[in-house]
């Protein structure tokens, strides 16, 4: 199949778009509120679009259809149980503290209902993981766009040989993305998400339509696939019984608490859209009103990974040779369905497993959906959807880092007392530096694999234990800074430290774990693990950060007014109608996630 | 006032859908072999044309006002 004109002009139409967008809101940006918080105009419903299309990045729609092919509907505890509950929480009893105090960031708040140092760890922490993220993001998308052929075509034009694709593709993401976050700042950022969000369903939607068509409905996948593919809680009484290889305990406190807790209600990538919204009310709204759409895209973004795994083996087509035009599915006798298996790069052979079968590729599950089931026309949408998914991501990584940047580490440690002009110039610097940031990041993933993996573990123990802080902070007015800080440090060894002694079965000592020696306990699978030393860190962070408290000296309870849930005036519903208030929201949100869950028990 | 997001997204998906359904009208029905035999551009284009439609309805009624 080629890529043909049609799937050219659908393509490079949306990039256009995408930037006109921000040029025709540079003219509205003129403070540093308009660039770094939108000006804290925008309506809930926007606000709760951009939620969670900034959360949509390439590990979503790619990832999620992934473990779709590998653990089936499991995956929708990702959704239902790891991020619809906490949602709910940050949009009923977080938001009032974040949008109500003067805070214009999430480090920002714990400076005023902590101390500078707490900030501090939070913001630089941050700082660094956006920039690592988007660079993570850019790179990923630039390995899909390789392995597809899809951009060969525009290179063999300029005569250009096909293995530069990486670099296209990371240089004109790079350039998209800076110019519409550059010209007009967060509220650019949101909007490009509610269209790619948009943008995202038109791609997603007709796949998964004719996928399910041609394997004869829901009922037609259940029958091709086995009983633990189609049923999200089945078997999880006991790790081997499921394909996750996690107990419910694990999973429901592991993922649906601690870390989804501290994902939803702390990450300022998504609490800054929430932020930006234009009252109080739309913001409590927001998360809520995102978790409705977040709770229904199991079925666009999952689905078409079970589709791919149960469709029929396809016969061996040739791979596309570089400089060849073509644009098609790789496919290869060892895969499943049509998700290939995937092939060691230095032998040109299959990979094994430990038990000698072939271990699929199962990143390529949507891409290859994409291009087994639309025409040329569609098949640009398709792609579309994908770059719109990856660059959402991006942006949001993007805004996210120069706010941080500008107001937590510029303004608190290197000039105070700058002019308003200055900061916002400063904030479209931090635009460009983290952009670049992100390019370096993304060649670095190329040559040193394992480096980004040590990172993103490290980033993982830094991220466990934050919910507790924040848990302690808004709901217990004697919790300290020297509490909350200790509290943090000690979260993250004890993640390292359980990481460290535990082993997931059938993993050799090393990145995976038991690399302080000793092996202590063995779980079932990585993601148990995972979960547990999310668990460990939650658990040591909360008692810690009580012991230090209950030591240290507690503030005036005057000066968190606003900051502490005891001490501040609870918002009135009254006003509102019954419909329109927060908790009647959160309560359907929470019973529609629950009838989800019985149906797909 | 600032821009209304329903107006970019109205142009865009009015487009997109327009692109789709003017393509899909004169397409060689070969290429929907891939998919089940649907002509997905068009019924998939005038789908995204009139969502396209309604959002700049709406975006253009709010400017008005």
């Amino acid at each position: 199949m080629n890529l043909t004109l049609i799937d050219g002009v659908i393509i490079v139409a949306y990039l256009i778009f995408t930037v006109s967008v921000g040029w025709v809101l540079k003219r509205y940006t003129r403070t540093s509120k308009d660039f770094f918080q939108a000006g804290r105009a925008l309506p809930a419903w926007v606000c709760g679009l951009a939620f969670i299309s900034a959360n949509l990045g390439a590990q979503e729609v790619v990832g999620m259809a992934a473990s779709g092919a590998k653990y089936g509907i499991a995956t929708s505890h990702f959704y239902w149980i790891g991020a619809v509950p906490a949602m709910v929480f940050v949009g009923l009893f977080m938001m009032p503290f974040y949008y109500g105090s003067r805070a214009r960031s999430v480090p920002e708040y714990l400076r005023l209902r902590f101390d500078e140092k707490t900030r501090a760890l939070n913001a630089i922490s941050f700082a660094i993981m956006t920039v690592f993220s988007s660079g993570i993001s850019m790179y990923a998308m630039a390995r899909l766009l390789q392995s597809l052929h899809v951009l060969d075509f525009a290179l063999d034009r300029f005569h250009l040989p096909a293995d530069r694709v990486f670099d296209l593709s990371v240089i004109l993401s790079a350039l998209i993305v800076l110019a519409y976050v550059l010209l007009g700042g967060l509220i650019s950022a949101i909007y490009n998400e509610v269209l790619q969000f948009f943008l995202i369903v038109a791609g997603f939607m007709p796949l998964v339509f004719l996928g399910l068509k041609n394997i004869g409905g829901w009922q037609g996948l259940v029958e091709r696939l086995p009983r633990g593919y189609t049923h999200a809680w089945q078997g999880l009484g006991h790790p081997p019984t499921n394909p996750l290889g996690v107990e419910w305990f694990g999973l429901v406190m592991g993922l649906g608490f601690v870390l989804s807790f501290g994902y939803w209600c702390t990450d300022f990538l998504v609490v800054q859209r929430a932020m930006a919204a234009d009252s109080m009310e739309a913001a409590r709204r927001t998360p809520l009103i995102a978790s409705i759409p977040k709770m229904l895209f199991p079925f666009l973004v999952i689905l078409p990974g079970l589709i791919a795994i149960a469709l029929p083996n396809q016969p061996a087509r040739q791979a596309p040779r570089s400089g060849e035009r073509a644009a098609m599915a790789i496919s290869s006798p060892l895969g499943q369905g049509i998700i290939p298996a995937k092939v060691d790069e230095k032998t040109g052979r299959p990979e094994l497993d430990a038990d000698g079968r072939p271990v699929l590729d199962y990143d390529l599950a949507v891409p290859n959906m994409l291009l087994h089931y639309f025409p040329a026309g569609l098949l640009g949408l398709g792609l579309v959807a994908l770059l719109a998914s990856f660059m959402s991501g991006m942006a949001g990584n993007v805004t996210a880092f120069n706010t941080v940047w500008t107001y937590d580490i510029y303004q608190s440690y290197i000039r105070a007392n700058a002019s308003d002009a200055h900061y916002l110039w400063m904030g479209r610097m931090a635009t460009v530096f983290g952009v670049a940031l992100s390019v370096v990041t993304a060649y670095f993933a190329v040559r040193f694999n394992n480096i980004m993996d040590v990172l993103q573990l490290v980033f993982a123990f830094v991220n466990a234990p934050l919910f507790a802080t924040f848990l302690l902070g808004m709901f217990w007015k004697r919790a300290t800074g020297h509490g909350a800080f200790s509290g943090l440090l000690l979260g993250t060894s004890a993640a390292a430290l359980h990481q460290g002694l535990t082993l997931p079965g059938g993993a050799e000592a090393g990145l995976k774990g038991g690399w302080l020696g000793a092996v202590v306990h063995q779980y079932p699978s990585q993601m148990a693990q995972n979960f547990w030393t999310a668990i460990f860190a939650w658990t040591v962070c909360f008692i810690g950060t009580i012991g230090v408290s209950l030591v240290t000296r507690p503030r005036e309870e005057k000066e968190l007014v606003g900051l502490v849930y005891s001490l501040t005036e609870r918002i009135s519903q009254k006003h509102q109608v019954w419909y329109k208030r927060p908790a009647t929201l959160g309560i359907s949100v929470l019973l529609l996630a629950a009838v989800l869950n019985w149906v797909f028990w | 006032m600032r821009l209304d997001v329903r107006l970019p997204i109205g142009l865009l998906f009015s487009f997109l859908g327009l692109v789709l359904t003017v393509f899909g009208l004169f397409s060689d029905p070969e290429i929907y072999r891939v998919s089940l035999g649907i002509n997905v551009n068009l019924t998939w284009g005038i789908v995204l044309l009139g969502f396209g439609l309604v959002m700049l309805f709406f975006g253009l009624k709010r400017r008005a006002s």
